[in-house]
Order: structure tokens, then C-alpha cells, then sequence
């Protein structure tokens, strides 16, 4: 496998057992692969998928069916069979996630929410701080709002502060939930600069993007999620 | 004289070997509390009963005994069980510390170097040193087991924090062949280092606890301490005002009632003998001794 | 230090019952170091009974745990004697109590209850012990000033972390932690919270966090096991099961947090 990241036959239903047991089928068959330097684009109305498939590939989400293959190094792990700590190591040196929402830790200032993932592969706290810093600075949070915890931020600053913490690392796989949502143009030009650069860096991208200028101006390619079959 | 109406030294043989086994227990396992069944004596618990059920079991018709209290020949408890063994025991007793061959005590270690032929009995209130920092029996007596003597320090640590030195002045606890932890009964920490290396038979014992222990001749006995808070001889800094001595154990004595003291020795037959006549005063206590 | 493989903890098929009540049915994992268990559960789950098989206060009908020692040996440790035992749970192992009185020495100082147990293990200098405590003392959060006070002066939330601290003093491999934070205003939880996640991973240090609170869970563990009636419902990765839930009992209880 040349790929970065390859979804084979991908497949998942999800049951509500405090609705009755409702089975809600809400993919199915989904196969793409994205090599390095691609940034994939997840199209499709809103309710698709495209959100649960990021979530999947990032193991958040469990898969029924079919195969997610991650190169890491030189071995491939399929992230719908592997256990726990594998998931863990994945995210700690191979795949980012940029959430929609940033799930805010009290009390950790917002310094060290971006800095953490740096620390969690060992780098030492003064160096992972001081990148910390610089992306921040890079993404337009003002340095008075550095030591502050981001629960109080505005939503274009938490998302910002997400972005960040998910580029600080460089990891080769890169998710992507609507990145720029929450943000004016002038922010989302520069985090689509960045995000173009580290494309051409050599990251693999796979992101949900509802604007056509931030699509146009990162993806490689669309990869839209077929209509749903009704539930069987 | 009365027809005898006690067995020799008040107990009966059969309390006396059972008493003796324990004993023999206790000398072979130094420190180590080896509980006994605790006779009722003709005092209550708290004016030595464990003291004189050891006695009582090693005393023989020819010994010699002394008795003293807080280094006192003649105070009340002292003169009562000296005349209690002269009953019934009919033994020859002595205020004279080289003259005897078993030495009862309460809360002090005379001043004179005991010798070989000796036996030193102590009379134990609460002999488990760490009862004030775990009251339950079942965990002390774990800790003994597995030589978990981590509290022990934890008590000095206490000390330090809150006085500045270790602040325990008496029943200074002592760690007694490299194994167990023990508490000398509440002699003064002064005494400390003459159970260290004592060329005397020492045994310890506790009648309402129910339990001797005791330190075998020629034992190492060491002091607890930290390193950087060694273990330190307290000795009020005077000279006893009957005889002059500067090595003894110091009383301090109320003479009047507008602030009037004076100090004298504690161990009153050392300080008669060193009064008395042209007697080589004894070698000072700790001397010759690590 | 390098990272071994196999696995720190590994339970096998644990099983108690008091008299007719089930309190662990055939209960298996494997923890490694660093990863951070949560068990998660309502009363009567037999999550705080798995704590106590896991640390031997409570020996298990069936089934064994087993542990791997500093010397890199895996032992069983039923077979462990009496003193072994203690000391690994004095030095190797840390156990933080729902309520900090059962794991503090009321009666003495913060300091001794810290430098406890390093004089258990034969620190013989004062100096050098005070200067230990006091910086646990910081590190949890505790004025230096307050080294000397005893814990029954201090506030619930101060005698948990003094708790943590003097379990934590002797760098143990594994905490087991039984609702650290249970009984603590929100504020208070929150700190301490905040103070065990950046403790784990400073120290890098294995736990198993019993807790009824998902929100706890979600914030300290990797890994979760959500348990009822004995049994593990469902296990996994912790935000694999919170926001991915399979087993219905499992939904329940994610559908049952109040959002603020």
C-alpha cells in the first residue's frame, strides 16, 4: 500500500436501544485512499456521514465493516480491528484530528492545550511550549490570551486554538471537521495558508469543508459520500 | 519467726516455670514481647506486678536483692517490695548496687556498671513502643513481625517538626540486636546507652500488658535517631549537691516554697557511696561503653 | 526509562461473591504502564469491590491478578508473602480512598504523613525528608507553610491531594483510585482533576480510576470498563465508548448525564 491511508468497504450502522433498537444504517461501502500530500475532500449533503467517517479513521467511532489501513512507519495498522493502545499510538505520532468543537479541559491554559500533544511524544516541556507559542502566534490568538484556558474563548478562537493543537505535532495523516467555520476571512485565509503548506509538506489531508473558497484553495481531490439507502 | 505461709518468693513452682519459659523465649529473641499469663498479685496493676512476677521466678535463696524506684532505695513502692520478697522469700537484701545479684528497678538504671553475675529487672507500664501512633494490637504486632519500623521515625520526625529536637525525654525507644524495636520502660533517655553492651542479664516486665521481653549480656541496643538529629545523652548540665558528682543522673528537689531547688543524684546508693569513706568513686556511667 | 511491552496488571477471570451477591463475575484485563483505566458504574456494580482484588485487601473466590515487579518479573501475587505484599503496596503501589481520612494519619503533620513512607523504606535523615515533603507539598498544590499542621485542620479537597501526595512519594507504578473526587465542590473537583492528569502524565504512572462520573472518566482515562451487576457491559477506548456506545446499558448511562 502506497497510500497514507487507505478505507476499504467501510461500513457502519449505529443502534438505538433506548429508541426500540433502532438500527440506523449510516455507511456503507465507503473505499478511498489518500496518499501523501493529498488533501481529500468529503462532499455530500449535511447527514451523509462525512463526520463519522473523520471520526471513524481517527478511531473515535467504532467500524462494523470493511477496512481502515493507516501506514505507520513501515507496517500498516487497520484502525477498525485494532486494540485501544494501537488506536493511542496512532494518534500520538500518526493521525490529527481537527474537531469541530473544542472539548475544553478546565483549568489547563490555552498554551498548554496546543502544547500537550508535543509532550505526549516526549518532546521537552520548554521546546513544546515555546512551538506552542509560535502557533499561536502563526493563528492570530493575542499572546494575552495565552495563559488564559480557552472555555471562555470565543468559537473562532477555541477553533483556533483546536487547529493548532492539531498541527503543533505534524503528523503525516491530517482530519479535518470544518476547520473554518467559525472564522473570518481573514483568519480562515491564514489557516488555509497553513494548512496548503503543510499539504505540500507532504501531509495527508482528509477534510469536510462547506465553503467552495476553502475547498478550492486546499483540495486535491472530492470524494463524495454516496445517497443513503433507506434503513433496512 | 511466722511458719512460712507463702511458697518461696510468693508464686508457685508451676507459675514460676511457666514464667521462666518465657523468659527464656524472650532472651532468645531479643526486644521481641513474649506475652505470659499474669498472675494476680497482692498489688494492683500500675506498682510493678510485672516486675515482681520476674523476680519472683528468677530469685533463689541465695540471691541478693535490691529494689529501687526512680533510682531510690527508700521511697514507699521500693521499701514495700524489698520487705514483700524479704517475706517470702526470705532473701538477703542490700541497697548496695555491687552487692546484688538481681536488681529490681522502676524508671531508672543505677549508675554503678552492673557485671556479669547481675540480673536487672525492669518494671514495664506499656511495653509496645508503638501503641501511641497505631493503637491496634493486630497492626503492631505486624510490624514487629515484618520489621516495619517506619512509624517509629514518623514519631521523631513529629518531634522535630514541632520542638526543634527530638523531644522524647524518657522511654526512649531503641532498636535491640539490629531486629527489634523496643521501649526501655520509661527510664530516662540518659540510661540509654548503659543497656547498650551491658555485661547484666536485663529483662523487662509488663504485668497488666501481660508480657517480658528482654535484653540478653552483651547486646547491641541502639537509639533511634536521624542522621542529621543524632541521639543525644540529656543530662541537666550541674553537679549533684550531696556528693559533687558530675555524671550522674540529676533529681531536681524543691527545697522552699519561694523558688529554692537543689539537685541531687537520682541513684541514692551511688551518691552514699561516693559520700561515704574513702571508697574509689565508681567509673562514670557510659564509661568504657560506646 | 524504556518501555516494556507486556503488560503492568493483569487480571484473569476475577470472581467474588458475598454470600449470594455477585460482586465480580469473571472480570479479565491487562493495563500497561502509563495507560489510565477508568471503571465506571452505579452502586452495586462491583467496581470498588475489582479495586480492593486488584490491590489484595480482598482475596477473590477465582481467578488471579497478576503483576509485573520492578525486576521486570510477572508474579501472581496470591503467591506473594505477607511482607512482599506490603511493601509493594508501600512503595510500588499508591491507593487513593474516596475519603482521605482512611488514607492519611490524622493524628501527625502533612510532612510526616508524606516522608511516612519514605522512613518506612529507610530514610534516615530529617533534613532531607522535610525537603521531600515539602516539595510533594507543592506539587499537589499545598502551601509549604501548612507542612507542620495536621490533616484534621485541612479541607476536604487539601486532604485528598495530601492523600495523593503521600501515596505518590515513593514514585509507585500503579494508583488505584476509588472516586477521587466524589464529595468535593465542583471547583475543588476540578483542581484535583486537573492536578491528577498532569501528575499521570509527569509521572507516567498506570491507574485504575473507579468512578461513577462519565466526566471523570472522559478527562483522566484512556481506556474504560463500564460495569453493572459484576459484570464489564462494554470496554474499550474511553472516547470510543462515550461518544460510540454499543451495549444499551451503556447508552443509558451516556444518555444520563445532566449537560450544564
Amino acid at each position: 500500500m502506497t497510500a497514507a491511508l487507505e478505507l476499504r468497504e467501510v461500513g457502519k450502522s449505529f443502534t438505538m436501544h433506548l429508541q426500540g433498537g433502532v438500527r440506523l444504517s449510516v455507511l456503507s461501502g465507503i473505499s478511498f485512499s489518500v496518499h501523501s500530500g493529498e488533501c481529500v475532500v468529503l462532499g455530500g449533503r449535511s447527514g451523509l456521514g462525512k463526520s463519522t467517517v473523520l471520526k471513524m479513521i481517527f478511531g473515535n467511532y467504532r467500524c462494523d465493516s470493511g477496512q481502515i489501513l493507516v501506514r505507520r512507519g513501515g507496517e500498516i495498522v487497520d484502525v477498525a480491528t485494532a486494540t485501544p493502545r494501537q488506536i493511542l499510538a496512532l494518534r500520538q505520532r500518526t493521525i490529527s484530528y481537527v474537531a469541530q468543537f473544542l472539548r475544553a479541559v478546565p483549568r489547563v491554559p490555552a498554551v498548554d492545550v496546543v502544547a500537550e500533544p508535543l509532550l505526549l511524544t516526549g518532546t521537552p516541556p520548554e521546546v513544546a511550549r515555546n512551538k506552542a507559542m509560535e502557533m499561536l502566534r502563526q493563528l492570530n490568538i493575542p499572546e494575552t490570551l495565552w495563559r488564559i484556558p480557552p472555555a471562555t474563548f470565543s468559537g473562532g478562537e477555541q477553533q483556533r486554538v483546536n487547529i493548532a493543537r492539531a498541527l503543533i505535532a505534524e503528523h503525516p495523516i491530517l482530519l479535518l471537521d470544518e476547520p473554518t467555520a467559525s472564522l473570518d476571512a481573514d483568519n480562515r485565509a491564514r489557516v488555509l495558508a497553513l494548512l496548503a503548506a503543510r499539504r505540500t509538506a507532504g501531509t495527508a489531508m482528509v477534510g469536510i469543508f462547506h465553503d467552495s473558497e476553502a475547498r478550492s484553495s486546499v483540495a486535491t481531490r472530492i470524494f463524495s459520500l454516496p445517497e443513503r439507502r433507506e434503513a433496512a | 519467726m511466722n511458719a512460712p505461709a507463702y511458697n518461696f518468693a510468693y508464686l508457685d513452682e508451676q507459675t514460676k516455670r511457666m514464667i521462666r519459659r518465657a523468659i527464656l523465649k524472650a532472651v532468645a529473641i531479643p526486644g521481641y514481647q513474649v506475652p505470659f499469663a499474669s498472675r494476680e498479685m497482692p498489688m494492683p496493676y500500675g506498682w510493678g506486678t510485672g516486675g515482681v512476677q520476674v523476680t519472683a521466678s528468677v530469685l533463689g535463696p541465695n540471691d541478693v536483692l535490691k529494689v529501687i524506684d526512680q533510682g531510690a532505695d527508700d521511697t514507699t513502692n521500693a521499701v514495700s517490695i524489698r520487705k514483700f520478697f524479704q517475706k517470702t522469700a526470705g532473701v538477703r537484701t542490700t541497697t548496695d548496687t555491687r552487692e546484688a545479684t538481681v536488681i529490681q528497678t522502676r524508671h531508672r538504671i543505677p549508675e554503678t556498671p552492673l557485671a556479669e553475675h547481675q540480673i536487672l529487672v525492669f518494671q514495664v507500664p506499656i511495653p509496645e513502643p508503638l501503641r501511641f501512633l497505631e493503637p491496634r494490637e493486630t497492626e503492631t504486632r505486624r510490624m514487629h513481625a515484618l520489621a516495619e519500623y517506619g512509624l517509629m521515625h514518623v514519631k521523631l520526625y513529629e518531634d522535630i517538626a514541632h520542638h526543634g529536637q527530638i523531644a522524647t525525654t524518657y522511654a526512649y525507644p531503641v532498636k535491640v540486636d539490629g531486629r527489634y524495636v523496643m521501649d526501655p520502660s520509661p527510664t530516662p533517655k540518659f540510661d540509654n546507652p548503659k543497656m547498650d553492651d551491658c555485661p547484666a542479664l536485663q529483662l523487662f516486665g509488663a504485668g497488666r500488658e501481660k508480657r517480658i521481653y528482654a535484653i540478653p549480656p552483651y547486646t547491641q541496643v541502639v537509639s533511634l535517631d536521624f542522621e542529621d538529629h543524632p541521639f543525644e545523652r540529656y543530662r541537666r548540665d550541674d553537679t549533684c549537691a550531696l556528693c559533687g558528682s558530675t555524671d550522674s543522673f540529676l533529681d531536681e528537689i524543691v527545697t522552699d516554697d519561694s523558688g529554692g531547688r537543689m539537685f541531687v543524684c537520682s541513684d541514692t546508693a551511688y551518691c552514699e557511696g561516693r559520700r561515704g569513706s574513702d571508697m574509689p568513686a565508681a567509673p562514670a556511667p557510659g564509661e568504657g561503653k560506646s | 526509562m524504556s518501555e516494556d511491552e507486556r503488560p503492568l496488571l493483569i487480571a484473569e477471570a476475577l470472581k467474588k461473591a458475598f454470600g449470594r451477591q455477585i460482586a465480580c463475575r469473571d472480570i479479565s484485563f491487562s493495563l500497561h504502564e502509563g495507560e489510565v483505566m477508568a471503571v465506571v458504574g452505579e452502586s452495586g456494580s462491583g467496581k470498588s469491590t475489582l479495586l480492593r482484588l486488584l490491590s489484595m485487601q480482598t482475596k477473590p473466590d477465582a481467578g488471579c491478578v497478576r503483576y509485573r515487579m520492578r525486576d521486570g518479573v510477572t508474579r501472581d501475587l496470591a503467591a506473594l508473602g505477607e511482607a512482599e505484599l506490603r511493601f509493594l503496596a508501600r512503595t510500588d503501589w499508591g491507593f487513593v480512598h474516596q475519603d482521605p481520612a482512611l488514607g492519611l494519619r490524622m493524628a501527625v503533620s502533612a510532612g510526616a504523613n508524606v516522608g511516612e513512607r519514605l522512613m518506612a523504606v529507610g530514610w534516615r535523615h530529617y533534613g532531607k525528608i522535610r525537603q521531600a515533603a515539602t516539595d510533594w507539598l507543592e506539587r499537589v498544590e499545598i502551601e509549604a507553610a501548612r507542612i507542620d499542621d495536621r490533616p484534621d485542620i485541612y479541607s476536604g479537597g487539601m486532604r485528598q491531594r495530601l492523600q495523593i501526595a503521600r501515596n505518590l512519594v515513593t514514585q509507585p507504578r500503579l494508583v488505584l483510585m476509588d472516586e477521587p473526587t466524589s464529595g468535593l465542590d465542583v471547583s475543588v473537583q476540578a483542581r484535583l482533576l486537573d492536578l491528577l492528569r498532569k501528575l499521570v502524565a509527569a509521572l507516567k504512572l498506570s491507574a485504575v480510576i473507579v468512578t461513577h462520573d462519565l466526566a471523570v472518566a472522559r478527562l483522566l482515562s484512556h481506556r474504560i470498563m463500564v460495569m453493572k451487576a459484576g459484570e464489564v457491559i462494554e470496554t474499550g477506548l474511553t472516547d470510543q465508548v462515550l461518544d460510540d456506545p454499543h451495549e444499551p446499558y451503556t447508552q443509558l448511562l451516556v444518555a444520563s448525564i445532566l449537560q450544564p
